[in-house]
């Protein structure tokens, strides 16, 4: 076990306590000997509380402060795990890392990863719990730290290098490999304060992917510099990973962590929701955000996506015949996306669509009612709708979809370009293989976001003969 | 390919704080290095006189109090020529100074770097405590150069003379920068926490020139405040100073060894409370 951890928590102070002034430190001692709770006087200005005699004049002086308020409001969110102005950014953490896994970590932000990221990289402590790393570790919160302005490129090399941990000798060794990384070779002597910021980005990345270390934790870094440099840098840290080391993965580019991580973690608020498979992490991951599974309707006067023209009313994704118990869908039968809506006004020409995105976010297909879109014709193409409930049904082929989570985008626009109603990612729903879809024994999972039926046809070229040992 | 790794790292709460991560800061001396190096290059790149420009602030100092507190205030230098009197004083305060000044705004100057790196935080006021050792013989050699003219030109020679105490000088500047991160440490928890003291560092750096006998002999203070004095841990080294370059000073063995208690019990509780910060500063600073 490379990584462990045990029952790793965190907790923080909310409001300004412990970080003010002095003078607010001598209140609050003060207070403290007087026998009231000091944490009472969160967020406290001290004009307000001079003259409060009791916490009911105090709470009223923060209220018209507009103190209370505050911080009220920035912990709605997070109201179940706020104790007494403590919130917990991370609670009951506990998991192990074997060594060559690349382990990602998910989750919405605010959830808990990069507090997890900074107690693992020994940036700040932990509250409670324990955690042991076998092996050096490097960590990549940020390319570029420590950079000086005025050194050269080759002199920030080094000084980059051993501030994440690595040895002169080092750092020499492998100098000419770190500048080949790069590309930046004519610019190593000029101070860095003349780079353009992809030059400063692509050294400080170069820098960090030389690192060799035994277990790196990583935050997301990658998300700069342009697409050749980023697909070096997801090249560079299979290769990590490949090597036998460890990396832990903190993103949010969901595809790249189903394409590189063995395993994940989802966390939310502070706990670990699932730890397993990326591809269920993901869908995990997308199911506790507002996409609701199969099914979505919106009851008669309540808040609905609406405009004057259109009111949307139900987006559901069903199948014909028995339903599977998972509420997930036969890839091998038709799926029917069924937008209903209610036209508010006459004389619009409205034009129901949908966006088809994977899981991770890949977009599928877009289509629509319309003529170039459309294998068969709608009636109420390009007609003006008269006021009224209406129902549009898009029909996915049976053998069609992969075998994986889709995410449905609802869109009513019209022929005349406009879109009155567009609610991204409203649903989501899972599509599944049965089995006996004829594919090739051992293939464990099938490449591409669709996976269509195509016509394949072989036959023999004329004039082969059996000794054929060569290129004709 | 397994490798048994001697190298663990255990993360809990409540890390000892007694302690000093040697073994840490030896594995990252290289880093050390860069950072002296990196101190003391970034001051002068783009600089026309470079590295003259830390003989010429002493200098001028010196220049001004000659002026000011010997021909004008008349404040009595030992029976030593003024010029020497205060080139010495200044030379080794500015050392102290730079020490204490340095370092005392450690966590809230590099909290970006803090907050995303992990290296033994002591190193970087080590890192500056040594890169102004640089700055500091080259002052000494100035000074010296002084005294050679005055010995050489002027009738003042009799005045002056080494003492065989010089042979003291590198422990004497080991505890002049202990003493100057011992309180640079401190501030820079404190600073950490509560923002007044980083307005107060320019003053309380001032107050501290005053309190110790730079521009006026401890000979010249009373009687009964001598022992005030005395508490403070740079008077007997600046009088050291006086006395091992230029053969008057008051100080005395007990002198030194109050001088050098308080400075190791100023350097520990230091690196205490700086450790003590360190863990969870980045919370926060």
């Amino acid at each position: 076990m490379v990584i462990s951890v045990e029952n790793l928590a965190k907790s923080y102070r909310l409001g300004q306590i412990g970080a003010g002034t002095f003078r607010e430190a001598i209140a609050r001692g003060w207070h403290r000997m007087r026998g009231r709770d000091p944490e009472e006087w969160l967020g406290t200005l001290d004009s307000d509380v001079e003259g409060s005699r009791d916490y009911a004049s105090f709470r009223r002086a923060q209220e018209r402060s507009g103190a209370w308020r505050e911080t009220k409001e920035t912990s709605r969110s997070s109201i179940r795990h706020t104790e007494n102005g403590y919130l917990w950014a991370l609670r009951d953490v506990s998991f192990n890392v074997e060594q060559g896994e690349i382990l990602g970590v998910i989750g919405k932000n605010g959830a808990g990863k990069s507090t997890l990221l900074k107690i693992l990289t020994r940036i700040t402590e932990p509250t409670q719990g324990r955690a042991v790393l076998r092996g050096r570790t490097a960590s990549l919160l940020e390319v570029g730290t420590g950079f000086h302005p005025d050194l050269t490129g080759r002199e920030n090399v080094y000084l980059n290098g051993t501030i994440l941990g690595m040895t002169r000798r080092e750092i020499t060794s492998r100098f000419d490999a770190i500048i080949d990384f790069s590309g930046i070779e004519p610019f190593i002597d000029t101070p860095v304060k003349r780079y353009s910021s992809g030059m400063y980005v692509r050294l400080a990345f170069a820098v960090a992917a030389h690192l060799e270390p035994e277990i790196l934790l990583v935050d997301e870094v990658l998300a700069v510099g342009d697409i050749a440099f980023q697909r070096k840098c997801i090249g560079k840290m299979s290769d990590i990973s490949s090597e036998g080391r460890t990396v832990l993965f903190v993103s949010h580019n969901l595809a790249s962590i189903v394409a590189m991580c063995s395993r994940c973690l989802v966390v939310d608020e502070g706990r670990i929701a699932y730890d397993g498979d990326p591809d269920e992490a993901v869908r995990r991951y997308l199911g506790l955000n507002e996409s609701v599974a199969g099914d979505i309707r919106w009851d008669e006067g309540a808040p609905c996506p609406e405009t004057d023209a259109v009111r949307l009313r139900r987006v559901r994704v069903y199948q014909d015949g028995e339903a599977l118990p998972s509420g997930a869908v036969d890839r091998m039968r038709e799926t029917y996306i069924e937008i209903e809506y209610e036209a508010k006004r006459g004389g619009d020409h409205l034009m129901p669509a949908i966006w088809l995105k994977e899981h991770t976010g890949t977009p599928v297909l877009c289509s629509a009612n319309v003529p170039g879109f459309n294998l068969i014709q709608d009636a109420w193409y390009d007609r003006a709708y008269e006021k009224g409930i209406y129902r549009s049904v898009c029909t996915i082929p049976a053998c069609f979809l992969n075998a994986r989570g889709y995410l449905v985008t609802a869109i009513i626009g019209d022929t005349n370009g406009m879109a009155h109603i567009h609610e991204e990612d409203l649903l989501s729903f899972v599509a599944n293989d049965l089995g006996d879809s004829g594919r090739p024994r051992g293939a464990s999972d099938v490449l591409g976001v669709i996976w269509p039926k195509l016509s394949w046809r072989t036959e023999a070229a004329a004039g082969n003969d059996d000794s054929c040992g060569g290129v004709v | 390919m397994t490798t048994e790794s001697t190298v663990e790292h255990v993360i809990e709460p409540n890390r000892k704080w007694l302690t000093i991560p040697w073994r840490e800061i030896v594995a990252y001396r290289d880093l050390l290095l860069f950072l002296i190096r990196r101190d003391f290059v970034a001051q002068f790149k783009q600089t026309v006189l470079g590295p003259l420009w830390f003989l010429l602030q002493p200098l001028l100092m010196t220049l001004v109090y000659t002026v000011v507190f010997s021909r004008v205030a008349r404040i009595p230098t030992d029976e030593l020529p003024p010029v020497l009197f205060y080139m010495c004083g200044t030379v080794a305060w500015q050392y102290f100074a730079k020490c204490f000044g340095g370092t005392a705004t450690t966590f809230v100057s590099q909290a970006h770097l803090f907050g995303k790196v992990y290296f033994p935080r002591l190193i970087v006021p080590l890192a500056i405590v040594i890169s102004a050792v640089f700055a500091f013989v080259l002052q000494l050699l100035m000074f010296l150069g002084f005294v050679a003219y005055f010995e050489l030109f002027t009738g003042a020679a009799s005045a002056i003379q080494f003492r065989p105490a010089i042979a003291w000088l590198p422990l004497v500047i080991v505890q002049m920068a202990l003493c100057g991160m011992g309180a640079g440490l401190w501030m820079s928890a404190l600073t950490a926490k509560y923002r007044d003291f980083a307005h107060m560092l320019a003053l309380m750096a001032q107050i501290w020139m005053y309190l110790t006998p730079v521009i006026y002999p401890l000979s010249a203070v009373p009687d009964g405040l001598v022992w005030v004095s005395l508490m403070n841990p740079v008077t007997s080294i600046v009088e050291w100073f006086r006395y091992a370059f230029l053969g008057a000073g008051t100080v005395s063995v007990a002198h030194m060894g109050t001088s050098i208690a308080v400075t190791l019990v100023m350097f520990l509780t230091g690196v205490l409370a700086f450790n003590r910060t360190e863990r969870t500063f980045v919370d926060t600073v």
